[in-house]
């Protein structure tokens, strides 16, 4: 499947993936994320059932330092 | 002699805020929290970077659990970017104590037309939110009406390390707001977190005064006495301005 994540485009993913199967996918530390849909924050609780679909826009995001 | 400073019904210790970035790494960076004995730290949400997903992460050396994560909005330039922003941090830490930044390209100053109305939004969502902002005492009051948890205005633009520039004004926000009043941005050394702390600051926030020192640990500790002092000289009550000496031994009983 197709998904804009972080603003590029990442067409090789395999189809039918959730937010948790894309983490998984991704190799991304669960607990040190947060998750944005098409605009919608995605509660942790929701990872396993939050079935993406083709073309959805992602934000993957983490703590950095600022001040 | 517990003397806390009161945010959002959260009791901290420490007067002290460090910020997290510009240090040289991640371990500096918490050995300077550790010297600086700060609760809290400023954090920044920003995309994963997934080619490199091997990155040093913050969590891993600052804790969540030991130290508040306070999110910052550094980077939104409008309301609906700051809300957004903040949404993903609520999510990710699970807490909901945030500082507001809205910055314009003026030198970075606040864009306080444009805090204001953030401000609106995220307390209508459910925050507590400290608002970083320019420090016009009638803003202040504007923010604090709106529903700010403490009133956060620089001290000289940010990063420029030139201390309190303008001590009349940051007394002024003093006596105009009653929620915590933390001074943020611009400080360079230790003494001038420690002025502001007289004025009646009930704290700082030091990020580039901190990290761009050549021993950040020791500066990180410069502030902690820095604040502890500057507080405490506050909570003494200073002397009066004379305008001529005053003899501090007695002029009698001299020997002849």
């Amino acid at each position: 499947m197709h998904l804009i994540i972080n603003g590029k485009d990442h067409d090789d993913l395999p189809d039918g993936l959730t937010v948790a199967g894309l983490i998984a996918h991704l190799e991304l530390p669960e607990r040190k994320i947060a998750v944005e849909r098409n605009r919608e924050v995605v509660p942790k609780s929701a990872y396993a059932e939050t079935e993406l679909a083709n073309h959805d826009t992602l934000e993957i995001i983490h703590f950095i330092g600022g001040g | 002699m517990s003397d806390p400073l009161v945010i959002a019904g959260r009791e901290f210790q420490s007067r002290l805020i460090i910020g997290t970035g510009k240090f040289k790494n991640y371990e500096e960076n918490a050995a300077a929290l550790e010297a600086s004995g700060a609760e809290i730290v400023t954090v920044a949400i920003r995309r994963v970077n997934l080619d490199k997903p091997d990155a040093p992460l913050l969590m891993d050396s600052i804790d969540p659990k030991t130290t508040t994560y306070l999110p910052n909005t550094a980077g939104c330039y409008t309301g609906e970017d700051a809300v957004r922003t903040l949404r993903l941090a609520r999510e990710l830490g699970g807490w909901n104590l945030v500082k507001l930044e809205v910055l314009s390209n003026v030198h970075l100053y606040p864009d306080m037309a444009e805090t204001l109305e953030s401000l609106k939004l995220l307390v209508a969502d459910g925050f507590d939110v400290m608002v970083y902002c320019t420090d016009d005492p009638v803003y202040c009051q504007k923010l604090e009406e709106a529903g700010a948890c403490a009133i956060m205005p620089l001290a000289a633009p940010i990063g420029s390390g030139l201390g309190l520039l303008n001590p009349t004004n940051v007394r002024l926000v003093r006596e105009a707001v009653s929620v915590p009043l933390i001074v943020d941005a611009g400080l360079g050394t230790a003494s001038e977190a420690a002025a502001a702390m007289e004025l009646g600051a009930d704290g700082i926030i030091a990020n580039t005064a901190i990290a761009g020192a050549k021993d950040p640990i020791r500066m990180a500790r410069a502030f902690k006495h820095g604040v502890i002092a500057g507080r405490e000289a506050f909570l003494a009550g200073r002397i009066e301005r004379k305008q001529y000496a005053v003899a501090s031994s007695p002029l009698t009983g001299m020997i002849e």
